[in-house]
């Protein structure tokens, strides 16, 4: 990034402050600040150096001693990492959150339609909305979820779906996280951490709270107990403690009073699962499930998985266990078929979209294809079924071999990629050594869907720590920060 | 509860007891050898392996330190102290919304302490190999680590069964601890007593006393008079001692009760019969009856019970065939 009006603001902590063409979560402009801003600086710029270092420290240890940790793959060493958090918290404001829950509430219902649409009648194939060969073509779609019926409908029960914005401050939709979000407990956790290290900061500010999230996640889950189970078992299926998001599964688990279970744990006979106990085996009937299809069901899926359940595929089809988030939602947020969730909502709901995508290029499309290759180095290039920040390539700050290897991969597999215009997406002020500077912020609201939509205000603002950098995912480096919604 | 979550709180509470025991042993050890004469240093510590169990991979070299750094620090030992730190934090982990935070950041706080690389290099130090420093330092901050640990899951956890299931593992780990160290004390302090020549053995007594936590807890019963005899007795019968034999069996099998009690006293009843024919023969046997007979088979077999105590736990409560569950 070059700023291009770059500038340095009076106060000493903000002398490498530099503004450019990005939206700026704080500053409007040159020593103007939005206004719900001001009491944070000003409560920031008066602590001393030493005292924001010690809380930093203190809210650092805090994390370390009670593990709050994640998982990066492929290293040998210091696999458990703590999550950076940033201590400046960001702040949305009550009219654009009103906004975004408008928006989120709209996208999650059209696209609990559509998948209950493809995979029953398939109303939104034959008049031609979308193409089959997108849905058919997608790596998640699974043919074995073909009209079958899912309790209340309801196919994602739980998503994260995540927003950047464009630089006139705009919130637009970056991706959507259908199959099982993570990061949540980190936006319950820095809340904790922010509540204990800054107490008078955070009685200044109407902030909305946030802590009922597990409690509403609960009440969502128990909503989609099959028929018959009145008072319904729920536990938590986590691939176990090898797996990145561990910590955040035990969290869940611990906060919501449920198991916490392992596919080792569950066995299946006539078709409903059970989980071995020191009593015996005992009925499990809703599964909030962060394994991945692939990986859940050997029997019916990838048989070499040793995470999964076998015969759970099964018991989910004669009506006996509810998953959630259902067998094949992957399809929904394969990055191809985001192109079309605004024609999707329309279709519908009969509205427009009201939170916007981001301009995307389809390379099964020719013409776009062309342009893209072109361009290569002005663009975003990203695989279709990845997360995590991986299989991307980030034109602007990447080399010319780089570029080739990404042509040649959309050549042989355009189905398997999209591009989107590089966007330089908002940047929030974070503690950098003593001084604040700018950095990349998204954010990921998470959304429940059951009897009906609840979305706690807020969610994780990720940053991108690295200067410069736009990418925030945690197993790239990134960090995360507080997000504090306004209630007036 | 999950029979994983069993298995891993029992695991958990085992390694850590275990961790203890060999601090101890160590710390007590170190201790003594200063006020020793070099000849008997190398029975002393092949009788710290023996209490062990001898473990694998582990020499005595003739160097103390040495020893104590590879019974400390070297992961390649399983038995370890650190080895069993880790190992109970990795149980612990499995089990994290199971246990209390207070218990998880007490030994999270245990495991980053003892794995910090600044603390092993600083203990590694050449200084420590050329036995110029004591580690008495580091193990007793193990030993208090552990302690709190214990009070804080006995005052936080819900005495329910995974709290039962941390008594269980504690008690039985530390019956067997204390089988094997009378066992190897026994061929010098009973069976070959005029072995100890250069008049210490009230050292190597008090030394016993200590490994097992127990020499003011003696002392009040029996006075400072250190007698083979009744430190056997003491370490084997008495009956409110939390070191003994007999006390450490009463415990496990109030534990195994308790857990019967949530789980059916039918489905039990081999483990029952098992836990109480020890726990019987314990109570109503006296010391000079056992003083006559072979004593290190009759230790080694009270091992070879808890053995088949812990593997009966494991075929009711973990590792059941499903088949009979169902069928059940």
């Amino acid at each position: 990034m070059h700023p291009t009006q770059s500038s340095q603001f009076e106060h000493a902590s903000l002398k490498n402050y530099l503004l450019d063409h990005a939206y700026d979560e704080m500053f409007t402009g040159l020593g103007d600040l939005h206004r719900h801003c001001e009491p944070l600086l000003e409560h920031f710029s008066a602590l001393p150096s030493e005292e924001l270092q010690r809380r930093k420290q203190a809210a650092d240890l805090s994390f370390l001693n009670q593990g709050i940790t994640f998982t990066v793959y492929g290293r040998e060493e210091g696999t458990e990492k703590i999550f950076p958090y940033d201590l400046i918290p960001r702040i949305i404001t009550a009219s654009e959150w009103a906004t975004v829950e408008h928006g989120l509430t709209q996208r999650i219902t059209a696209l609990n339609l559509f998948l209950k649409d493809i995979y029953n009648e398939g109303r939104i194939l034959d008049d031609g909305i979308v193409p089959r060969e997108v849905v058919y073509s997608c790596k998640h779609y699974r043919r074995q979820m073909m009209g079958l019926q899912v309790p209340r409908n309801v196919y994602i029960a739980v998503c994260g779906t995540d927003l950047i914005r464009l630089e006139n401050g705009e919130f637009v939709v970056l991706e959507d996280n259908l199959r099982v979000p993570s990061g949540v407990s980190y936006m319950l956790t820095n809340r904790r951490v922010m509540k204990r290290i800054f107490p008078q900061l955070f009685r200044s500010y109407n902030v909305r709270p946030i802590e009922q999230y597990t409690q509403l996640l609960l009440g969502t889950l128990r909503s989609l107990a099959p028929e018959g189970r009145p008072e319904p078992n729920i536990v938590l299926l986590s691939p176990g403690v090898f797996n990145s998001a561990y910590f955040e599964h035990a969290y869940l688990a611990r906060q919501m009073g449920i198991e916490l279970v392992e596919g080792r744990d569950l066995v299946t006979h006539d078709n409903v699962v059970y989980m071995r106990t020191t009593i015996g085996l005992r009925r499990v009937d809703v599964i909030y499930r962060r394994v991945d299809d692939d990986f859940i069901d050997p029997l019916a899926f990838r048989g070499d998985s040793i995470l999964g359940v076998a015969g759970l595929f099964n018991a989910y089809r004669a009506g006996n266990v509810t998953l959630a988030n259902a067998f094949g939602t992957g399809v929904a947020d394969d990055k191809a078929l985001y192109a079309y969730v605004p024609e999707i909502i329309k279709y519908y709901l009969s509205e427009e979209p009201v939170l916007k995508n981001v301009e995307t290029y389809l390379l099964t499309r020719p013409k776009e294809r062309q342009h893209v290759l072109q361009n290569l180095d002005k663009l975003v290039v990203k695989a279709v079924g990845e997360s995590g920040g991986y299989g991307m390539l980030i034109g602007p700050q990447s080399t010319k071999a780089q570029q080739e290897e990404f042509a040649r991969k959309i050549e042989a597999d355009p189905r398997n990629y999209i591009a989107q215009p590089t966007i330089s997406f908002s940047r929030a002020p974070c503690l950098i050594g003593d001084e604040l500077q700018p950095r990349h912020v998204d954010l990921r609201p998470y959304v429940l869907y059951g009897d009906k939509v609840t979305i706690v205000p807020g969610g994780l603002t990720r940053v991108a720590l690295n200067q410069g950098s736009l990418v925030v995912n945690s197993s790239q480096g990134g960090g995360s920060k507080d997000t504090w919604v306004l209630s007036q | 509860m999950l029979s994983r979550v069993a298995d891993s709180l029992y695991w958990m509470s085992r390694y850590l007891e275990r961790a203890e025991h060999t601090t101890r042993l160590l710390d007590v050890n170190l201790n003594l050898m200063l006020d020793e004469s070099p000849i008997s240093a190398e029975r002393r510590w092949q009788r710290v392996l023996q209490a062990l169990g001898k473990p694998k991979n582990v020499e005595w070299t003739g160097e103390p330190y040495a020893l104590t750094q590879a019974l400390t620090f070297d992961t390649e030992n399983k038995a370890s102290i650190l080895s069993c730190i880790i190992a109970a934090r990795e149980n612990s982990r499995h089990v994290r919304e199971q246990i209390s935070t207070e218990q998880w950041h007490r030994l999270n706080s245990l495991y980053l302490q003892v794995t910090r690389p600044e603390i092993q290099s600083q203990t590694q130090s050449e200084a420590l190999v050329q036995g110029m420093t004591q580690p008495s330092e580091f193990l007793q901050s193990v030993m208090e680590a552990v302690h709190q640990f214990q009070g804080v899951t006995d005052s936080t956890m819900n005495h329910g069964e995974g709290w039962q299931f941390i008594q269980v593992g504690r008690y039985i780990e530390r019956a067997c601890a204390t089988a094997l160290l009378l066992q190897a004390y026994h061929v010098d302090l009973w069976g070959h007593s005029e072995r100890i020549v250069d008049g210490n053995e009230y050292l190597d007594w008090m030394g016993l006393l200590r490994s097992a936590t127990a020499f003011e807890a003696y002392c009040k019963v029996y006075t400072a008079d250190l007698t083979p005899d009744q430190i056997f007795e003491f370490l084997l019968l008495d009956e409110e001692f939390p070191h003994s034999i007999r006390f450490s069996i009463d415990s496990l099998q109030c534990a195994l009760e308790k857990i019967q009690g949530d789980s059916g006293k039918a489905r039990a009843e081999t483990l029952r019969r098992l836990s109480g024919r020890l726990q019987s023969s314990l109570n109503y046997s006296s010391v000079d009856e056992i003083l006559n007979q072979d004593v290190l088979g009759y230790l080694g077999n009270i091992q070879a019970q808890c053995r088949a105590i812990h593997e009966t736990i494991y075929e009711l409560y973990v590792d059941y065939s499903i088949q009979a569950a169902l069928a059940g």
